[in-house]
C-alpha cells in the first residue's frame, strides 16, 4: 500500500534555460539506470528476500526511487514546460515533441522506450542484491555524466542530491548483502 | 507557481525534515539495534508530525487523510511539481 504526500523529497528547481539537458534528464526517467528501473527491481525482488530487514531495505529503497522517478519528471517539466515546438526541436526533442508534446514519457535519452528487459529479480539473494548494488553504481554515474553536461544550476543542485542517494542506497544494499551472507552461512542444526 | 513566503518555508521545512525520517529508516533498516539512531528518529518523526498538523490547518493538505469542507481540499493547486521552489535546498 502506498499513500501520496502532497510535497517532493527535493525542493527541484531549474533556472530552465538549457533544454537540451531536458533531453538528457530522460535518461533518468526512462532508462536501463533510471529511477523507474530502480524502484520496479528493487519492489519486485522483496517477496522472495529471506531476511525482514533486508525486506525493509528493498521496500524503502523502493517506494524512495519512485519519489526520485517524481523529482526527475519535475526537472524535466519545468524546463520543457516554456519550450515552444521549435526550442524543443532546437533541443532534438522534436521526436519528443510529435509522439509526448510536453508530456514526460518512459524512455531514455535518445528516445529508446523502457523495457522491464533492464533489470532482473532472480530469487536467489545474493544474485538480487549484487545487481541493486551495480544499478546504485550505474545510477551514480549517469548522474555525474548529466552533471557534466549542464550549468544549469538547479539541475546540479537537484541531480548532487540524487547522486548522494545513489550512495547511500549502494551502502545500505551492501550491509544487505553481507547479512544474507551471513544468515546463509549459520551453522545449520 | 509562487506560492507565499511564509507556506514555502514551512512546505521546505517539512520536506526537510521528512528527508531525515527517510535517511534515519534505511540506516535503521540495517541497523535495527542502534539506540541513538533510533532516538533521533523518534524525534525527526514527532517535529514532522507536528509541522505537518500545522501546514494542513494553515495552508493545504498533503495527504488524502483529512477531514474536509466543501468543496474537497485535496484537489487544491498546486501540485508539487508545480511549485517555484526558489533556489531549492537554499
Amino acid at each position: 500500500m502506498w499513500i501520496y504526500e502532497k510535497k517532493l523529497q527535493f525542493p527541484a528547481w531549474v533556472e530552465g534555460c538549457d533544454l537540451r539537458i531536458a533531453k538528457g534528464l530522460f535518461a533518468q526517467y526512462g532508462g536501463p539506470d533510471s529511477e523507474l528501473s530502480a524502484g520496479i527491481r528493487y519492489l519486485s525482488q522483496r517477496y522472495t528476500m529471506p531476511l525482514s530487514e533486508v525486506k525493509a531495505v528493498l521496500t524503502d529503497i523502493g517506494t524512495e526511487e519512485m519519489a526520485h522517478w517524481e523529482i526527475i519528471a519535475t526537472l524535466i517539466y519545468k524546463i520543457i514546460d516554456r519550450a515552444d515546438p521549435e526550442e524543443m526541436k532546437k533541443a532534438g526533442l522534436d521526436a519528443h515533441y510529435i509522439q509526448h508534446g510536453h508530456d514526460v514519457y518512459a524512455h531514455d535519452a535518445a528516445g529508446v522506450p523502457w523495457t522491464a528487459a533492464y533489470i532482473q529479480a532472480i530469487e536467489d539473494p545474493i544474485t538480487n542484491l549484487t545487481e541493486d548494488m551495480g544499478a546504485e553504481q550505474k545510477a551514480r554515474t549517469t548522474y555525474e555524466h548529466l552533471i557534466n553536461l549542464t550549468d544549469d544550476r538547479g539541475v546540479i543542485e537537484t541531480l548532487s542530491f540524487l547522486r548522494e542517494r545513489e550512495v547511500v542506497h549502494f551502502q545500505r544494499f551492501g550491509e544487505s548483502l553481507r547479512m544474507v551472507q551471513e544468515y546463509m552461512n549459520r551453522p545449520k542444526r | 507557481m509562487k506560492i507565499e513566503k511564509e507556506r514555502l518555508e514551512m512546505l521546505k521545512e517539512i520536506m526537510a525534515i521528512d528527508f531525515s525520517g527517510v535517511e534515519l529508516n534505511l540506516y535503521l533498516d540495517t541497523h535495527p539495534m542502534d539506540q541513538r539512531a533510533l532516538a533521533i528518529h523518534n524525534d525527526y518523526t514527532m517535529k514532522a508530525k507536528m509541522l505537518k498538523e500545522e501546514y494542513e490547518k494553515k495552508f493545504s493538505p498533503l495527504t488524502h487523510e483529512i477531514v474536509s469542507k466543501c468543496p474537497w481540499e485535496w484537489v487544491a493547486e498546486p501540485w508539487p511539481w508545480e511549485i517555484d521552489y526558489e533556489m531549492g535546498g537554499k
